[in-house]
């Protein structure tokens, strides 16, 4: 007869490996080698940080399986971010599409994850101007979407 | 205008209408199912179908052959046939499936239904009249997670799944023992069950549950909503072509088309919303269905504010309303007739929504 124990250890038992045809992720482009990082130095040295930005953005290597990569995009992206001033963050906003904007929201939680001096409190003003256009659906896709910054 | 019907304060995990829409079935987020006759002083309770063990997940009920399919978390299904008493009988369906049933739709001639399930495969059941029992045909392969939501073409031959693997796909699912074999369709020619025909990701981000999904009344367009917010149109006839709109609100849960180009969708944001698609075939918003105001609870006066700041040390007062009438996620919509749909959902309530009335409430509403 089987004992009635308190161990709970068989839930870690992964029962689903056994199966043969597991869900699995999808196996991203990997082809994406992330933003240049001469051409965004060469935009904020020139000032155009909105430029930077759009940039930035759209060579975001979301799918990316190499985490250097993954990282020395965030780094980059947060120097774009911090540099843009406060007064001019809801004009940089409005010339995003929407899809960017989806992007930037990934860039902003990431950001929060590795805060440097005032870095935190620039990124809140950030999530208020982004979350004033993308909404509560902009925070969900930072959730559900498995392509994360 | 819109009517609100409440059945106490446990959620409602779905319901369905009968054919004139007299008699309704919902769950009350448990194992039993209740059958209520509309009356004129309210909803009058006739029967509680307690045949499943487990909490029930999905309810259909076939307008003219007026059967009712259930099923649970339990593994079951049941189809539920009414006698000249009134009482309703059970009969089990044998799914043959190891977890939970998560979704059960008839199908348009009501003679198969369908069954998704947490075994990553959807149960097509018809009944056999020589062994007198409902028997089911798997539908698995490529299937990689939950299905959880289905639909069936209006030609009674094809069935939409949506799945927790971020896909929608589109099956055949015709039984070649008690049906003609189909025509070659925008949905391409291949006929025998299980074959998959079209595969759509939900999202090129990755990600998002498929909460529901829809075929038009055409049967050429599928809609769905996804756990990301967003709501999705593919068209068969423009070869398979999607439109996405990723949208500002909280995910959707259930969707309806209510008209050749309009899906109302419901969801966590309690609001039904009007999506529609424009002669380009892109997807827009139209119109949030639902404008009702906050009732304040007494008015806010200057008394209540500084009695508030008092107590408690801040201005507001303990309203927690929201401004919609659901006060909390809608989980199920469905069609009600040409020009009305009902939506119920974890509050308890139970609304019915009139478009034509809404056409004229809200300016610029127009169902296309």
């Amino acid at each position: 007869m089987s004992k009635n124990t308190s161990s709970s250890a068989f839930r870690k038992i992964d029962v689903d490996q056994y199966n043969e045809d597991n869900f699995k992720e999808e196996e991203g482009d990997g082809g994406t080698a992330g933003p240049d990082e001469n051409e965004i130095i060469t935009l904020l040295g020139q000032g155009k940080n909105v430029e930077a930005l759009i940039s930035v953005l759209k060579s975001a290597p979301l799918g990316c399986k190499n985490q250097q990569v993954k990282d020395n995009a965030l780094n980059l992206t947060l120097k774009v971010l911090l540099s843009i001033k406060s007064n001019q963050i809801e004009d940089a906003v409005a010339k995003l599409d929407r899809d960017l904007v989806d992007v930037l929201m990934k860039y902003i939680y990431r950001g929060f994850e590795i805060p440097s001096e005032g870095s935190s409190g620039h990124l809140l003003l950030w999530h208020e101007k982004v979350y004033n256009v993308g909404g509560v659906g902009s925070i969900v896709r930072v959730l559900s979407d498995s392509k994360q910054a | 205008m819109t009517e609100t019907h409440s059945f106490g304060v446990s959620p409602i995990t779905c319901h369905a209408w009968n054919k004139d829409r007299t008699q309704l079935a919902l769950s009350p987020n448990n194992n039993e199912v209740h059958i209520y006759q509309r009356s004129s002083n309210g909803w009058k309770l006739l029967d509680i179908l307690n045949q499943h063990d487990l909490r029930v997940m999905g309810i259909d009920w076939a307008p003219n052959t007026n059967r009712i399919v259930t099923c649970a978390v339990d593994r079951n299904a049941y189809v539920w046939t009414q006698g000249d008493d009134g009482k309703w009988k059970p009969t089990l369906v044998l799914l043959r499936i190891n977890r939970a049933a998560t979704c059960v739709k008839w199908s348009p001639l009501e003679n198969k239904f369908a069954v998704g399930s947490g075994a990553r495969l959807i149960s097509v059941c018809y009944f056999e009249e020589e062994n007198d029992w409902w028997v089911s045909k798997h539908i698995k392969r490529p299937l990689r997670s939950t299905v959880t939501a289905l639909d069936w073409h209006p030609n009674n031959l094809l069935l939409v799944a949506g799945s927790a693997d971020y896909k929608v796909r589109v099956f055949s699912a015709y039984v070649k023992d008690i049906e003609e074999a189909p025509q070659p369709g925008p949905w391409g020619t291949k006929s025998s069950l299980g074959t998959a025909l079209a595969e759509f990701p939900n999202s090129p981000n990755g990600g998002g549950w498929v909460h529901s999904v829809a075929f038009s009344q055409c049967g050429n367009k599928v809609c769905w909503i996804g756990h990301d917010s967003s709501v999705c149109v593919a068209d068969a006839s423009k070869g398979n072509t999607v439109t996405r709109l990723r949208t500002e609100h909280l995910p959707f849960l259930s969707c309806i088309w209510v008209g050749p180009n309009s899906i109302v969708a419901a969801g966590h944001s309690c609001s039904p919303m009007l999506y529609a698609l424009d002669d380009n075939g892109q997807l827009y918003f139209a119109s949030k269905l639902d404008n009702t105001q906050r009732k304040e609870a007494g008015g806010l006066s200057a008394m209540r504010k500084f009695q508030s700041l008092d107590r408690q040390a801040r201005i507001e007062t303990t309203d927690t309303a929201l401004d919609s009438i659901h006060q909390n996620a809608i989980t199920c919509v469905r069609k009600l007739r040409e020009d009305k749909f009902s939506t119920s959902g974890l509050d308890g309530q139970l609304v019915i929504w009139d478009l034509k009335t809404l056409e004229n409430s809200i300016a610029g509403l127009k169902i296309v």
